[in-house]
């Protein structure tokens, strides 16, 4: 671990005293990692009857089956809101004012929304209209709609974020508008996105466990019936965390290489969203990112 | 990087093959075996054992009623034992024989009329009270239960003998239900402790803070039968909870079907059975089974308004077709919706 | 509309309720979240691995699952808060880690040679750090940290789920009772839009004001 350092190397004082702040701090958190470790204790939540439900091959396999659920979803949901979010980017850009106006409305409107309204909506609304698809729809829906508009925001920024002279060059060059969109601008920007996009997937991903509260079941919705059935709630919900930060983390991790890449080929220039959750902050914005809170 | 999208892959393919490792198993319960029985044509029933299909909303989480068995994916519980019976009477043969046609799907409390109206389930056995709020958007057969409000308190206490002694004792409930309001009719000076949870509550008597938890009786039957033998219940009911099986609105020839296969397991003892294994055994006292209540459907609202207030209803079709919500004609809904409750059975 | 005008009462009241968790969360997961950011970037090794350690487990989790484990599971470790009270423990951590990321993205922004100078003035890295470099770090990220403000503000939702009476509490409750979820969950839409509109105006006049592009 490359921890950036504020100020140059330390001398053989200043590292004299920052071996003891260690050891001090160092001793202060395994106090604290013991005295959790003592309370799990006490209150009996480290029985191996507990756990014992956990290492059962059929409990494994009803939670990896909770999990598959959960990359089901997230996995449909990805590929539909990047088609979509794509779709409503191009058309805040257009130079029809009523598409511009359309989209921007879509995109506004279900940015400030919270994807939980959105299922309760989608899995409690619909039904009573006869829409009467699964439940896995349901929740693919709204993430779809959420997120959808989020990436639109996000692709609309990367493409934003090019310089002008580009556009301008490739119209010099007697490109058409939409052939200097995809042949020049497009490819460009898309490199810049890929962090962002990336992390706006795993915020996704974690949002699929939202389907619980309709019953999909997903991982988050079998790990409480595991903790009701055995009474080890405790335990259950931490083994569905613990999967989630599995996945969660390998995904991190492609979105952290590619960000590193990007910026060593292409330089920095990453791109922020307002109201996404999680932003790929690279804090230098390139000149003309600038993406605007909503509103 | 490589090695990374390795590790996922691994994860993915792991869940895949787990996912399709199937499994067995079976609750014992008092059978009776049926040859397949003719329905009248276009009834529900009829439709149902043409498609040999029985599709039954139940809970997931609800100890004794319905709750799903991580070890073998099966949903356990009287509400999955009565749906069963239903069954029976639909295709014949026994308990055993139609359990691969029924499809259990997993409601919670606020979808359970969505997936009547809608279709996407059969009936609902879900610890569904029956209310006249929903008999306006839903129908009833039943009840094939009823909870009774009681009390729970440690074991070594004997000083409450009824709810009138939680007079000036600290009693805890969830917060906005109905047992709420039913306490503070029966005892108005008890100091009422507000939790959102049974199980907080549960936590609450052992440690001292309260010295009576009031609810549904089953309910309490599984906190006692969780808290080894600290807790007991009193045993004197104050009030009635009744649940019955949701099906779709004026469907009165299957609503007579499920009451008929009620009484007929009432009469041959398989309910007592299927009480005995499932809510016996969570250590709950059998009763005589209560009296099925064959009402005459309420007429539905002209919107799809649930309000208790203005009933103004014309025709008793069982479409939810209002798709306007702008025509409202429900005035009445805020003094009705300050007391909805975190717990409805 | 007429459903939640006459019960403008209650979305009122779960409005203020969504205002209070969003505040008390927020200004809670900015200190956690710039303490937690001063350790992944102080020379202290342990301190480094625990501020990586919360960032990448809290943050990897799905708020839900925070919500529910708190509340149901740590119960059981004699771990008790009102439903309140948890929410905005949850909800603070896991903010903290986004406020944690963005502002140590806003103390690498801050050029080396503000440290160098400092330092070769005699300052200590504490001082170093709350004298000279936060301040700059904080006016590079207020839009970003505006966006971590306008997510909790949709995220406190999940309050609904440990029956916290928020927006969507009180939307949920009411289709429970009416049965009108389009009128019902739309207003409580509206309300969300009527936080985090002017949030995000806020932020970007916040950000014109005081912050310094680099």
């Amino acid at each position: 671990m490359t921890a950036p350092m504020l100020a140059d190397a330390l001398g053989p004082r200043a590292r004299r005293r920052m071996r003891l702040i260690s050891v001090v701090a160092a001793a202060a958190i395994a106090g604290l990692v013991l005295a959790a470790v003592r309370r799990l204790a006490d209150t009996g939540q480290l029985d191996a009857a507990r756990w014992e439900p956990l290492t059962q091959g059929a409990v494994i396999r009803f939670l990896l089956g909770g999990l598959l659920a959960t990359l089901r979803v997230a996995s449909l949901a990805m590929v539909l809101a990047m088609a979509i979010g794509m779709v409503l980017a191009f058309g805040r850009l257009a130079r029809n004012p009523v598409v511009r106006v359309v989209t921007g409305a879509y995109v506004e409107f279900f940015r400030g929304f919270p994807l939980l309204l959105l299922v309760l909506f989608s899995g409690l609304a619909l039904p009573k209209y006869g829409v009467d698809v699964a439940v896995f729809w349901y929740v693919v829906l709204a993430l779809v709609v959420y997120n959808s508009a989020i990436l639109a925001e996000i692709f609309r920024a990367g493409i934003l974020s090019l310089d002008k002279g580009q556009t301008e060059a490739a119209h010099a060059l007697g490109f058409s508008y939409w052939q200097a969109m995809l042949i020049v601008v497009v490819p460009q920007a898309a490199r810049r996105m890929v962090p962002a996009i990336v992390s706006q997937l795993v915020t996704l991903l974690k949002d699929t466990s939202l389907g619980f509260v309709i019953a999909y079941p997903e991982l988050l919705r079998r790990a409480r019936n595991t903790g009701e059935f055995f009474q080890n709630p405790l335990q259950s919900l931490f083994a569905a965390a613990l999967l989630y930060i599995a996945v969660n983390l390998a995904l991190s991790r492609v979105a952290r290489r590619l960000e590193i890449r990007q910026r060593r080929r292409y330089g920095a220039g990453a791109i922020t969203v307002a109201g996404a959750e999680d932003l790929t902050v690279t804090a230098v914005q390139s000149e003309e990112a600038a993406p605007e809170g909503p509103g | 990087m490589r090695k990374r999208h390795l590790y996922l892959l691994a994860l993915v393919l792991m869940t895949m093959v787990a996912a399709s490792c199937g499994s067995d198993s079976d609750t014992g319960a008092k059978t009776e075996t049926k040859p397949p029985p003719t329905h009248p044509a276009g009834s529900t029933m009829a439709n149902i054992q043409a498609k040999g299909k029985f599709v039954v909303g139940t809970k997931y989480d609800q100890v004794g009623f319905g709750q799903q068995n991580p070890t073998t994916g099966k949903v356990e519980g009287f509400d999955v034992e009565i749906a069963k019976r239903i069954a029976v009477a639909i295709f014949g043969g026994d308990v055993k024989s139609v359990e691969p046609k029924i499809e259990f799907v997993e409601t919670v409390s606020k979808n359970r009329e969505p997936f009547i109206q809608d279709g996407k389930v059969d009936i609902v056995a879900a610890t569904y009270t029956i209310t006249d709020t929903r008999k306006q958007v839903v129908d009833f057969a039943g009840p094939y239960f009823v909870a009774r409000q009681d009390i729970m308190v440690k074991s070594d206490d004997t000083s409450v003998k009824g709810v009138g002694d939680l007079n000036g004792k600290k009693a805890c409930t969830a917060k906005g239900s109905t047992s709420e309001k039913n306490l503070r009719a029966k005892a108005p000076r008890a100091d009422v402790a507000l939790f959102d949870t049974y199980s907080q509550c549960g936590e609450a008597l052992r440690d001292g803070r309260v010295q009576a938890v009031t609810t549904d009786a089953p309910i309490l039957a599984g906190l006692v039968s969780r808290s080894d033998r600290a807790f007991k219940l009193v045993e004197a009911p104050f009030s009635d909870e009744p649940y019955g099986i949701g099906l779709k609105k004026g469907d009165d020839v299957f609503r007579n079907f499920i009451n008929d296969r009620l009484e007929e397991i009432y009469a041959n003892g398989e309910w007592a059975a299927a009480f005995d294994a499932t809510l016996g055994a969570i250590g709950l006292k059998r009763e005589p089974p209560p009296k099925v209540d064959r009402y005459s459907s309420l007429p539905a609202t002209t919107t799809t308004t649930g309000s208790t207030g203005t009933g103004g209803g014309a025709g008793s079709t069982s479409s939810s077709t209002s798709t306007s919500t702008s025509t409202s004609t429900s005035t009445s809904t805020s003094t009705s919706t300050t007391t909805t409750t975190t717990k409805q059975p | 509309m007429r459903l939640v005008l006459d019960n403008a009462d209650l979305y009122l009241a779960g409005m203020a309720t969504t205002v209070a968790l969003t505040l008390l969360s927020f200004s809670a997961a900015l200190v956690i979240g710039t303490v937690v950011a001063a350790f992944r970037v102080s020379p202290v090794p342990p301190l480094r691995t625990a501020g990586t350690l919360w960032v990448e487990t809290v943050r990897n989790t799905p708020l839900t699952v925070l919500m529910v484990l708190f509340f149901f599971g740590f119960t059981k470790l004699g771990i008790q808060y009102s439903a309140f009270t948890s929410a905005v423990i949850v909800l603070s951590a896991y903010t903290s880690t986004f406020v944690a990321e963005t502002v140590r993205s806003g103390i690498n922004s801050v050029a080396k040679g503000q440290a160098e100078a400092a330092r070769s003035l005699g300052l200590t890295f504490p001082q170093v750090l709350v004298r000279v470099i936060l301040p700059q770090a904080f006016r590079t990220v207020v839009a970003p940290l505006g966006s971590v403000f306008i997510a909790l503000i949709k995220n406190s939702s999940i309050a609904s789920v440990i029956s916290v009476v928020d927006l969507t509490e009180v939307a949920d409750r009411l289709n429970n009772d009416t049965a009108r979820p389009v009128a019902v969950f739309l207003g409580a839409g509206m309300a969300y839009l009527l936080l985090t509109l002017p949030s995000g105006f806020l932020v970007g006049v916040l950000e014109r004001r005081v912050a310094i592009k680099r």
